[in-house]
C-alpha cells in the first residue's frame, strides 16, 4: 500500500500535538464508559485498552513504556474497576506485546490482531479476577465481552491508522 | 509490518540510558499499580474521593445525553400509546368497576392498621424522599455493577441511603461527591439486601449475581422452598432499606437459593428516588471531655 502524498507546502503537526494525539485518543476511549449506556450487563468493550493496543501494534513509538500505567490509572478512575487494576494489567499487556513482537519477524495485520486478542483476553480475565468475587456469575458475560472486543479491534486499528496518518507525516 | 528497529539506541550512551529509564519507569508503573490494587482491595473506600471528583467532571455530559436519549426513546412509545388509548380506556373502566370492592376493603384495613399501630406506639420512620435524580451512566465495561446518580451532597444525598426506581429497589449509595453519587446496584456481585417473601413474610437475602439477576438465599434453617413467581420486598432489617419496596421475582424453583429477576430493570432505569436510611446508625458517642490535669503543687 502506498501512502497518499502530502500536499506540497503543508506543514506536519507540531511535535507536541503529535505526541499528545495517541494519549488523547486512548483517554477518549476510556471515557466511552461514562456515556449513558444503562446496561444491566457489562458488555461494552474496553475501548481505552483497544486504542492503546492499536497504537502499540501499529505505531510502536507513539506511546512510551511508562504511558500505559498513567492511562490505566485514568481508566480505573472512570470504569468502576478497583484502582490499580488497569494500571497493572495494561502495563503487563504492553510488555506482553513487547515480548511477542521481539520474537516475531515481519508480520501482517492478522498476526497483530492475534497478539491483541491474547492481550485483551488476559487483561479482561485479570480485571474480572481483581474486581468480582469468584462466585459471581459473570464469566459468560465476560467471554462475550472479550469476543466483542477482539472483533472490534480492527475498527480501533483503522481509527488509529487514520489518526496516525494525520499525525506522523 | 516489519518490526521496528527504532528502539535500538545504537552506541549513544545518552540514548541507551534514556531507553533504560523508560523501561524502569514502565516497571515502576506496574508496581505502583499493584500496590494501589492491593490497597483498594483491602480498603475499598480508600480512593472514593478521587473517583467522586472524576465523576463530577464526567456526569454533566452524560446527563445531557441521557436526557436526550430518553426523549428520543419515548417517541415510539408516545405514538403507540396514541393509538392504543381508546381500547385501553375501555379496559381500564371495566377493571376499575371490578376493583371498587377491593379498594373499599383495602381502605378499611389501612385505617385499622393506623389505629393498631398507634395502639402499639410503634416507632416508625417515614420513608422521606431526599432527592429525585437521573441515573446517568453505569459501569458498562466492568464486571461490577455501579450506577452514577446525578445528585450529591449538595442535594442532601449521603452514604448508605437506599435508591429506588418506579418499579422497585435499585440499590444504595456507595459514596457521594458534591453533585454526583455512586450507587451500588442490587445486581452487583457484592450487594446483599435483606428481603422477605410477600406471601408469608419469610426472611431471605437477595445477593447480586453480576449477570443482571439476584440470588434469593435462605437465612434460616426451616424448610425453604422457593417457587417460581415468589415476590420479595425489602424487610428493613439492618436499618438501611425502607421496608416494603419490591425487589425481585423468583424465576426458577430452588431449595437453598433461587435466581430471581429484579423489578427495576437496569436497562430502563433513568429516574431514581433517594430515601433517608430507614434507621441510620446512631451518632458516635462524644469524645470524653479532657480531665483537668493536676496542677503542679507549688514548691514550698
Amino acid at each position: 500500500m502506498t501512502l497518499p502524498a502530502r500536499p506540497l507546502f503543508k506543514e506536519p503537526l507540531p511535535p507536541g500535538r503529535a505526541r499528545l494525539l495517541p494519549w488523547a485518543s486512548v483517554l477518549a476511549g476510556s471515557l466511552a464508559t461514562t456515556l449513558p449506556w444503562n446496561a444491566s450487563l457489562g458488555l461494552l468493550p474496553p475501548l481505552g485498552l483497544l486504542m492503546m493496543l492499536a497504537w502499540r501494534l501499529l505505531a510502536p513509538l507513539s506511546l512510551r513504556v511508562w504511558a500505559p500505567a498513567l492511562l490505566g490509572l485514568f481508566d480505573d478512575l472512570v470504569s468502576g474497576q478497583p484502582l490499580g487494576s488497569a494500571m497493572l494489567l495494561w502495563t503487563l499487556a504492553f510488555f506482553l506485546v513487547e515480548a511477542l513482537e521481539a520474537r516475531s519477524g515481519v508480520r501482517d495485520f492478522a498476526q497483530s490482531w492475534a497478539i491483541a486478542a491474547v492481550a485483551i483476553a488476559l487483561a479482561q480475565a485479570g480485571g474480572r479476577l481483581f474486581a468480582s468475587p469468584l462466585s459471581a456469575y459473570v464469566d459468560g458475560v465476560l467471554v462475550i465481552q472479550i469476543i466483542l472486543s477482539v472483533l472490534l479491534f480492527p475498527a480501533a486499528a483503522r481509527l488509529v491508522a487514520w489518526i496516525d496518518l494525520k499525525r506522523a507525516r | 509490518m516489519a518490526p521496528s528497529r527504532d528502539r535500538r539506541p545504537g552506541f549513544s550512551r545518552r540514548a541507551q540510558y534514556s531507553l533504560f529509564l523508560t523501561y524502569i519507569l514502565g516497571i515502576a508503573g506496574a508496581v505502583v499499580g499493584g500496590v494501589l490494587l492491593a490497597l483498594s482491595t483491602f480498603n475499598p473506600v480508600a480512593f472514593n474521593a478521587v473517583r467522586a471528583a472524576v465523576a463530577e467532571l464526567t456526569a454533566p455530559p452524560a446527563a445531557l445525553l441521557a436526557g436526550a436519549g430518553s426523549q428520543l426513546a419515548s417517541v415510539p412509545d408516545a405514538i403507540a400509546s396514541h393509538f392504543q388509548v381508546r381500547s385501553e380506556n375501555r379496559e381500564l373502566r371495566a377493571r376499575l368497576n371490578q376493583a371498587r370492592g377491593a379498594l373499599l376493603a383495602g381502605r378499611q384495613a389501612q385505617i385499622e392498621n393506623v389505629r393498631l399501630r398507634r395502639l402499639l406506639t410503634l416507632r416508625d420512620r417515614l420513608p422521606e424522599t431526599i432527592a429525585a435524580a437521573r441515573i446517568v451512566s453505569t459501569s458498562a465495561s466492568s464486571t461490577r455493577r455501579f450506577g452514577l446518580l446525578n445528585a450529591g451532597s449538595f442535594q442532601g444525598v449521603a452514604d448508605g441511603q437506599p435508591v429506588t426506581g418506579p418499579e422497585g429497589l435499585i440499590g444504595r449509595v456507595l459514596y457521594v461527591g458534591p453533585d454526583t453519587a455512586r450507587v451500588l446496584l442490587i445486581t452487583d456481585p457484592e450487594s446483599i439486601v435483606p428481603v422477605r417473601r410477600t406471601r408469608d413474610g419469610r426472611p431471605a437475602l437477595a445477593a447480586g449475581r453480576g449477570d443482571g439477576l439476584v440470588d434469593i438465599r435462605t437465612i434460616d434453617t426451616a424448610d425453604g422452598r422457593f417457587r417460581p413467581g415468589d415476590l420479595f420486598v425489602t424487610s428493613g432489617t439492618g436499618g438501611i432499606f425502607v421496608p416494603g419496596v419490591p425487589v425481585a421475582r423468583v424465576l426458577r424453583a430452588g431449595t437453598d437459593s433461587a435466581p430471581a429477576r429484579p423489578f427495576a430493570r437496569p436497562d430502563s432505569l433513568d429516574v431514581a428516588l433517594v430515601h433517608r436510611a430507614f434507621m441510620p446508625p446512631p451518632p458516635a458517642p462524644p469524645a470524653p471531655a479532657p480531665k483537668p490535669s493536676p496542677s503542679p503543687t507549688p514548691e514550698p
